[in-house]
């Protein structure tokens, strides 16, 4: 509509070739999460109204998307329609997604506020502990590096290859831990998670997902890679 | 990694298990008989196997070579030390990891200690830092005298952190000499620095076609830039640097060791992708290390005003390795006034040091 509106007024200028390569994509933004949430209305069951997903005592964890990065959403949900990430859940509605939608769902998700989900597992401050150290300072004798490392300061995310780690499910980010420890989850860039994630044993896992799931979501600010964040 | 149980030198049977009983692993690898694997020391089996997670696809120990596995924080929390040296030794490690507390005061760049010699100090073939405790005092061709630990620690601040040292017997550069001593914990003194498994970044077999940047570059985008950024300016997030800068400002200046091809080469081939040791071949660590030091950093410390005659002047000791002040590409590197952040070239305290009797100095 901007767009239209500007074509009239400027037509044939230089000004107008300029706005009009610059106008869709600030008017992409606002439509995008609107859009978005009218793809999202089949996501709702898993994940909830607030996106904040949920996961159960027993029953198949469902991730947090609210306010991870944008387009770490749409490559999952490529990876889901191209077979490269599978899940016999997520694989149907994913395939189900033009490839715009799929920009639009996630812009929609990165939009809507996180969380700390409500604790689902029961863990020792012991168990706690071992997993607040791992995700800060690693074990470097077993070459497990920091959570921090990659996902940054307070495992918050970074860009769009290293996720917001902090307050997700404990049950979800153990069953991805998993996942990656045993091959059944691939294309994280240059295998890096996977690498690390073979060298976990399962109180690893156990304990980094359940102390990650007690901190606090990134509020939102993303970094861009070669360059300080926002 | 394999370990044959008859690398170890059964005189050091007795050392291993004293050492492990202070939470430090000791071991010297060499001649060995039956005698070890028959003591039933299990301590000593488990340091092997323990080499083997610490420095996955690493190198054997030649024959010899003193392998050290340096002491654990909980290792720390659970020696009987004072509790005074224990807060020490924790500033120590603290600052050692996060050296951006010092920015703006010691610190003119994105890294940190850490950022070079990863696993916080401790790990091998990242250049880690108890070496320096066992083989200082002593000459170093670099500056061409004889160098205390905090004298090496100095270096450090004034070329990789592109910085300003913490004085001489302050309290921080006390609490890093404590972390690198205590590191350094059950090792004897003075060994000759070869002999020391995993030190420094071992070289890397020489490449077998010229290194060449064209090439680099292409590994570096394909294998570095998603954490580094395109342009080499690393990634920072919620304003704290998460992935250091490899070239600009904010990387290691012109006089690090670093910026010599093949400690960047070797570092590369033994510690990148992150988690991924040794997962680019030899030539591609080569090509990368030529791509990366081919681009412009802060200054030299040691600059003249002349680059070429500032490579002349430490050719031997240091710039034959290193790119700066050849043509690259066209450019003449480093033939710059840029020293980055800071706002002075060198800091007072690098200076000479003689110790000969008056009238026979150098």
């Amino acid at each position: 509509m901007i767009t239209s509106v500007l074509m009239r007024k400027h037509r044939g200028s230089l000004v107008a070739s300029v706005l009009l390569a610059l106008a869709p994509i600030a008017a992409h933004s606002d439509s995008a999460v609107e859009r978005g949430e009218a793809s999202a209305a089949i996501c709702i069951a898993c994940h909830q109204a607030d996106g904040n997903g949920i996961a159960l005592p027993g029953a198949n964890p469902w991730p947090r998307l609210a306010g991870l990065d944008p387009d770490y959403l749409a490559n999952q949900l490529r990876a889901f329609k191209s077979g490269e990430r599978q899940s016999a859940e997520m694989t149907p509605f994913a395939t189900m997604l033009s490839d715009e939608q799929i920009d639009d769902v996630a812009a929609y998700y990165s939009s809507l506020e996180a969380r700390t989900p409500e604790s689902s597992t029961e863990v020792s401050r012991d168990v706690l502990d071992a997993g607040q150290k791992l995700a800060r300072y690693g074990d470097w004798n077993r070459y497990i590096v920091p959570c921090t490392s990659c996902h940054g300061p307070d495992n918050q995310g970074v860009g769009s290859a290293f996720p917001d780690i902090s307050g997700q499910h404990a049950d979800y980010l153990a069953q991805q831990l998993t996942a990656w420890r045993e091959g059944t989850r691939r294309g994280d860039p240059l295998g890096l998670m996977q690498a690390i994630a073979e060298r976990m044993t399962d109180d690893d896992v156990t304990a980094v997902s359940a102390w990650l799931s007690t901190q606090p979501p990134a509020d939102g600010r993303v970094a861009k890679a070669g360059g300080k964040a926002e | 990694m394999k370990f044959n149980m008859s690398l170890l030198a059964s005189t050091m049977a007795s050392t291993a298990r004293s050492v492990l009983i202070l939470g430090s692993v000791v071991l010297m690898c060499g001649a060995f008989g039956d005698a070890l694997a028959q003591s039933g020391a299990k301590g000593d089996e488990d340091a092997l196997l323990g080499l083997d997670a610490i420095a996955p696809g690493a190198p054997m120990p030649r024959k010899g070579q003193f392998v050290h596995v340096p002491p654990t924080m909980d290792d720390l929390e659970a020696s009987s030390f004072h509790p005074k040296l224990k807060e020490a030794i924790r500033r120590g490690r603290d600052l050692f990891v996060n050296t951006q507390q010092l920015r703006g005061k010691n610190v003119f760049n994105d890294l940190n200690c850490a950022s070079c010699h990863m696993g916080e100090g401790r790990l091998p073939f990242s250049s880690p830092v108890w070496p320096a405790a066992i083989i200082l005092p002593n000459y170093r061709p670099k500056n061409d005298h004889v160098n205390s630990l905090e004298e090496r620690i100095a270096g450090c601040f004034s070329f990789s952190m592109n910085g300003k040292p913490p004085a001489y017997g302050s309290d921080d550069m006390l609490a890093l000499t404590a972390y690198h001593q205590w590191l350094a914990r059950g090792v004897p003194m003075y060994q000759p620095g070869n002999m020391m498994y995993g030190r420094g970044y071992p070289r890397i077999a020489e490449p077998d076609i010229e290194p060449d940047a064209v090439r680099g570059e292409a590994v570096y985008q394909a294998q570095c830039a998603i954490c580094h950024g395109p342009d080499g300016a690393g990634t920072s997030a919620r304003g704290e640097v998460v992935f250091p800068p490899v070239w600009g400002d904010g990387s290691y200046n012109w006089g690090a060791g670093i910026s010599r091809v093949f400690s960047l080469a070797a570092f590369a081939k033994h510690n990148m992708p992150l988690g991924k040791p040794r997962s680019l071949s030899d030539q591609e660590a080569w090509d990368v290390a030529v791509y990366i030091n081919s681009r412009e950093r802060p200054q030299d410390p040691r600059y003249t005003g002349d680059v070429r005659e500032t490579r002349q002047m430490y050719l031997e000791s240091f710039h034959k390795s290193t790119l700066y002040g050849t043509e690259f590409e066209g450019r003449l590197l480093g033939d710059h006034d840029n020293v980055g952040e800071k706002d002075f070239l060198k800091p007072d305290v690098l200076r000479p040091r003689s110790f000969a009797a008056p009238g026979q100095g150098d």
